[in-house]
């Protein structure tokens, strides 16, 4: 056993499992609060890559002599802040109509919006990848038993942690973070204690797109490149984890994501010995789903469906 | 306090209110009473903003709240323990009762009514930590009432607090809703099908059956009247004689 390769194995699956545990929130909670998975969110991931794109890019002249740490967290905030305006948008314009409609129209609508941003962002910004910049430069650290870890991965597990402890704090502490488990828990309820249902239903929005801006930058980092479909299979899988989570439960979404990462970047780096050719990595979350779905469909925290009407 | 005046409430074009009037003094008990079906909880939820009314009109305090969201009838002061209690289950006790607490601001003052919540039902300040579905049926009810009184309300609606629970609870939160209404002076509009209890209690009573209301008076009043005594009361007729 090559201790040294399985640890390089870890860190990489682990870093792209971060990213997948950051877009998988974003599906989880919005299920939380209106039981519908919103399958445009992929697409707010790409449109996160891209306002980080441009937003480095404009203001590149006032970064001038500032760390590039700085540059980077005002880079990576303001896409988030983008991000969450869109998201708040795309509830507000195409789904809150919708509402009192049946789950298969919402459900509809939700492609519909995930193509409207696909196609229009290759409408603005070309279909031609992009080259995403170094927001920090990186570097490879060695760490011992041949194994390294570069800028990039340590800045996107570093921040992932941050943004998740962030989040328990809303969700756990704060009167908002309250407001949305009892409305994911009980609308009816909910409304009766003068929750205003609209405005939770935006908040969630809004934070879930944020994350999804956030992985945005992450991905760009890590892979460099950025194009108007990046979304949809990181997309797909980030959904594949919320539901071994337990789609509805945030630390299930976390977890689904950094168990799809790993499975999916060991199965790259081991395809010789067990026998699978690397081109089948993305098929890796859809055997997940398929096995989920036939052995253990609450996911892996979840309970037993409590569905409310 | 609270007047409802000619309420109709349809679900998908069925009505279940065909007109109903009624009227809540500041400072008393007030009961609804009837049968399942009759349209009791129907007029609760309008009340509440949480169904839609289709004519009619809801005056609270002067001002008429018909059809406001229910966020807003709850800032203005009326709040529900809706039947079947409708407790937060994934989230503790003490969560429920901040969330009753949603509207307010005033950290210090809600600490403080939490005290007195809980000298008001000794049972959930030993539960605080524990999940609200973990409690038993009749924690659950003195739980769903604890939190609607934490938006301090002018106005309390319950809706059936008896239901499903063991008769020696039910004596509990009875008197504890009577301590409610004469020692924190809230008002009260209380819907029972144990219409025996209700009228205890109340000062006033409305009989409603199928979607309108066919008896109004004083409790006393009903108590003996001849047919609530057969009908709801559960007395044969030779016993009225
Ligand atoms: N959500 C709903 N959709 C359709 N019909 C409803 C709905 N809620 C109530 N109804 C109907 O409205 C009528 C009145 O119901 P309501 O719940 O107000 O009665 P209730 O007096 O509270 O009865 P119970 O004592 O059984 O709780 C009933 O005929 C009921 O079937
Ligand atoms: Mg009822």
């Amino acid at each position: 056993m090559d201790w040294g390769n399985l640890t390089q194995q870890l860190i990489n699956g682990l870093s792209l499992g971060a990213i997948y545990a950051l877009i998988a929130l974003g599906y989880t909670m919005v299920y939380g609060v209106l039981r519908f998975i919103n399958f445009a969110h992929g697409d707010v991931f790409m449109i996160g890559a891209f306002a980080g794109l441009y937003v480095h890019r404009w203001l590149k002249p006032f970064f001038h002599g500032m760390p590039e740490f700085v540059s980077a967290c005002v880079v990576l905030l303001l896409s988030m802040c983008v991000c969450a305006a869109l998201g708040i948008l795309i509830e507000k314009l195409a789904y809150k109509p919708l509402r009192q409609r049946s789950r298969l129209t919402a459900l509809i609508t939700a492609i519909g919006v995930s193509l409207l941003l696909s196609y229009g962002a290759q409408l603005l910004f070309g279909a031609a990848p992009k080259g995403f910049p170094q927001l920090i430069k990186n570097e490879t650290h060695d760490l011992p038993g041949a194994v390294s870890i570069t800028t990039e991965q340590i800045v996107v597990l570093v921040a992932t942690l941050l943004l998740l402890v962030s989040l328990r704090f809303i969700v756990q502490k704060t009167r908002m973070g309250l407001a949305m488990r009892a409305l994911s828990n009980n609308p009816t309820a909910a409304s009766l204690m003068g929750v205003n249902t609209d405005a939770v239903i935006s908040f969630t929005f809004g934070l879930g797109s944020a994350l999804a801006a956030a992985a945005g930058i992450f991905f760009a980092m890590l892979y460099q490149a950025i194009d108007p479909f990046m979304g949809i299979l990181p997309g797909i899988k980030a959904f594949v984890a919320a539901v071994l989570g337990g789609i509805g439960n945030i630390a299930g979404a976390a977890l689904g994501g950094l168990l799809i990462g790993l499975m999916e970047t060991l199965v790259v780096g081991y395809s010789k010995n067990i026998g699978i050719p690397p081109g089948f990595r993305d098929a890796v979350a859809f055997v997940i789903l398929i096995l989920i779905l036939m052995f253990k469909p609450a996911g892996l925290l979840g309970k037993s469906e409590r569905e409310k009407v | 306090m609270l007047e409802i005046r000619n309420l109709h409430v349809s679900y998908g074009g069925i009505a279940a209110l065909h007109g109903i009037s009624l009227e809540v003094p500041a400072g008393s008990i007030v009961t609804l009473i009837g049968g399942n079906g009759a349209g009791k909880s129907s007029t609760l939820r309008a009340i509440s903003g949480i169904a839609k009314v289709s004519s009619g009109s809801i005056v609270f305090e002067g001002r008429d709240i018909t059809n406001k969201p229910a966020h807003e009838i709850v800032a203005l002061g009326i709040a529900q323990a809706p039947e079947g209690r409708m407790v937060f289950s994934n989230l503790t006790v003490l969560e429920n009762l901040h969330m009753g607490a949603h509207l307010r601001r005033d950290r210090n003052a809600i600490s403080s009514d939490l005290e007195r919540i809980f000298t008001l039902f000794p049972r959930l300040k030993e539960r605080l930590p524990q999940a609200a579905g973990t409690l038993s049926g009749g924690e659950q009810q003195m739980l769903a009432i604890a939190r609607a009184l934490m938006s301090k309300p002018k106005c309390l609606l319950l809706d059936e607090p008896s239901l499903g629970i063991a008769p020696i609870l039910v004596q509990t939160i009875f008197s504890r809703i009577v301590e409610i209404n004469r020692e924190l002076g809230y008002t009260i509009l209380l819907v029972e099908q144990n219409a025996n209890l209700a009228l205890r209690i109340a000062s006033h009573g409305y009989v409603l059956e199928t979607g309108r209301v066919v008896l109004n008076d004083t409790a006393e009043n009903l108590r003996s009247n001849p047919t609530v005594r057969s009908a709801y009361l559960g007395e044969g007729a030779s016993d009225t004689a």
